[in-house]
């Protein structure tokens, strides 16, 4: 493992059943990277960083996290979710408790902060995505844009150093999908560690550090976005460019 | 300018109410007609025979009835309606059973305490509602030594306890200790590790497999052969056990099907945020389905609260043991109509108290919250 890298997944390798989702994959990222993964559907790149919080077990290699390996120590997962926040397609929020307990409530049970505290800090992160007076509405009363943005707030409230998205505009309307992409690239822009599995590629294109693909389990081409869009290596990865940019 | 139209008015107010609803058709019609007329055939004969003709403490001859020959329907069947004098009479083994008259201020403070303990349960908005339930949570504490004795109060024995003391306590007891025993249970059998899962399902599968009745005499006859030698357990407490065991199998498989219905997405945003395993189930997962499971949670307690008239059958007179006691002393004899009547009314009023509640609920929980939605 390299000095800077703060993820680090070394042969990875996991089966659902039978099926071998990953396939030794590799991958290093370095801090305040921004990697964004594309591949088709079922190629395993919601399953990768899925590992990398353990929402997944792998099986065989190794992931290291900010120093911290991740294996059966439940102790050393929770260190692990501490650093690394998430956003899920179906964003996920807890219907039950309005926008700012959303926020609130992971800072106040996990991290112990006064309630006084982690409400001024919801309200921070509300106005870094932009919807503060939306503090005192439940979850369905929102759109999905808004709904996704509120569960950007709510991880970012834990302060990680790293962040993941999973698909974070697949669940949204075309018109919502700008708002969230508007948010995400603002927090690139600052600096967070990113790695992001999405299929917009003009997100991709202007954030990106690096490109990953991903077909069938493997990882297949790992490149700068600008050799990535005008001059990829491998045939998979034209075909998958060719469709996705023409359709 | 728009002039706002109003729906034609045949549709709309009583008129359109009762067209809508009672006179849409001609069929529609003859059945509204027809229970009607039902209708007007039993409320008079019913109001009568219970209020009207009835007798409450002095029969037709205005003398005292202290006994089923005095009322006024046995001494001239022409004459009279129900004969509520053998409730007045025994009203005293209703409420409390045999406990010691110089004693039943204790019941009555208990009594009190219950209904202010379950203020601040039924009352949302009560000012000052944190206290009223730490109340809540140390009044079976209270109510165990107001009731049984100890801490300077005499003892008074569970066999002189009876009627309707008897039923609040097993109903009460059993419904508030199955509520967490049956959440513990649920989680259990969810739970990934084979063993705690194996022993939770075992005891579900085995507790709902038997009868209530089974139970009881299993509490009965075999507990006090698991005990230990020289300890003793009371009888009501004996029964307590088995009736608890009863509702937390349960109240068990109602929570877990409200498990069942939180979908994967909010274990794993939990998990992501860094919840520990409990506080993911007691902040995040168990809020949302005790609140889809309200309706079945008060399903099973209106069913343990009636089941609890079972405990006849191992000797404890609870509300009907006393009603059927009654109805064995000759003084009494064939007033079967009146004691059932009042005994149903009792558990009509607390089992439809409760249904109310879980209407209130449901609709106090459902403000704002669009459960299921993306």
């Amino acid at each position: 493992m390299s000095e800077e890298s703060i993820i680090s997944l070394k042969n990875v390798n996991k089966w659902f059943g039978d099926f071998h989702v990953l396939q030794d994959v590799n991958l290093e990222v370095k801090k305040k990277e921004r990697i964004v993964v594309c591949g088709p559907s079922g190629s395993g790149k919601s399953t990768m960083i899925r590992c990398i919080n353990r929402l997944e077990e792998h099986q065989e290699g190794s992931i290291v996290v900010d120093g911290i390996e991740l294996t059966g120590n439940l102790k050393n997962i929770d260190n692990v979710r501490k650093e690394v926040g998430m956003v899920f397609q179906q964003f996920n929020l807890f219907p039950h408790l309005s926008v700012k307990e959303n926020i609130t409530l992971a800072p106040i049970w996990v991290k112990k902060m006064p309630k006084a505290e982690a409400e001024e800090l919801a309200m921070r992160q509300l106005e870094i995505v932009k919807i503060p007076e939306q503090a005192n509405k439940y979850p369905g009363q929102l759109s999905g844009g808004q709904q996704q943005r509120v569960a950007i707030a709510r991880s970012l409230a834990m302060n990680p150093n790293i962040m993941l998205f999973d698909e974070p505009t697949s669940a949204l309307d075309p018109e919502m999908i700008k708002e969230v992409l508007d948010v995400m690239v603002d927090l690139a822009n600052g600096g967070m560690t990113m790695i992001v599995v999405t299929h917009e590629m003009g997100f991709a294109k202007t954030v990106a550090d690096r490109m990953v693909f991903m077909d069938e389990g493997k990882i297949v081409e790992e490149a700068s976005p600008d050799k990535f869009f005008n001059n990829p290596e491998s045939d998979r990865t034209k075909l998958f460019l060719s469709q996705i940019l023409h359709q | 300018m728009n002039e706002v139209r109003k729906p034609p008015v045949a549709t709309t107010g009583i008129i359109g109410w009762l067209r809508l609803n009672l006179f849409f058709n001609w069929t529609n019609s003859l059945i509204t007609l027809f229970v009607i007329y039902c209708l007007y055939q039993f409320i008079p004969w019913i109001l009568d025979w219970t209020i009207f003709s009835a007798d409450f403490k002095y029969n037709y001859l205005g003398e005292q009835i202290a006994n089923q020959e005095m009322c006024s329907r046995n001494l001239d069947p022409e004459n009279g309606g129900a004969c509520w004098a053998v409730i007045y009479v025994r009203f005293y083994q209703f409420i409390y059973g045999f406990y010691p008259k110089v004693e039943v201020w204790r019941v009555n403070i208990a009594y009190a305490m219950l209904a202010l303990a379950l203020l601040p349960l039924l009352y949302a908005k009560l000012p000052y509602r944190k206290y009223f339930l730490y109340f809540t949570y140390i009044f079976p504490v209270i109510a165990y030594f107001l009731l049984n004795g100890g801490l300077g109060f005499t003892e008074v024995s569970t066999n002189k306890w009876g009627g309707l003391l008897v039923t609040l306590v097993l109903g009460c007891t059993g419904i508030a200790l199955a509520f967490p025993i049956g959440i513990m249970l649920a989680l259990g059998r969810r739970s990934k590790l084979p063993v705690i899962s194996m022993m939770c399902t075992l005891f579900i599968e085995f507790i709902r497999g038997v009868p209530l009745i089974t139970l009881l005499f299993f509490g009965m006859v075999m507990l006090p052969l698991f005990l230990p030698e020289g300890i003793d357990m009371d009888g009501l407490v004996r029964v307590l056990v088995a009736v608890t065991l009863f509702q937390s199998a349960y109240m068990a498989e109602v929570i877990r099907g409200g498990l069942q219905a939180i979908p994967p997405g909010q274990y794993e945003a939990a998990k992501s945020l860094g919840m520990s395993y409990w506080r993911m189930n007691l902040l995040i997962i168990l809020p949302q389905a005790i609140r889809i499971s309200i309706p079945p949670i008060v399903n099973t307690s209106i069913g343990l609260f009636k089941d609890t008239t079972l405990v006849i059958i191992v000797g404890i007179l609870d509300l009907l043991g006393i009603g059927r006691g009654t109805l064995a002393d000759t003084n009494w004899l064939g007033l079967s109509y009146e004691i059932y009547f009042f005994v149903s009314l009792v558990f009509f009023i607390f089992t439809f108290g409760m249904s109310r509640y879980s209407l209130y609920l449901e609709k106090k929980l459902k403000t704002g919250i669009n459960m299921g939605a993306d």
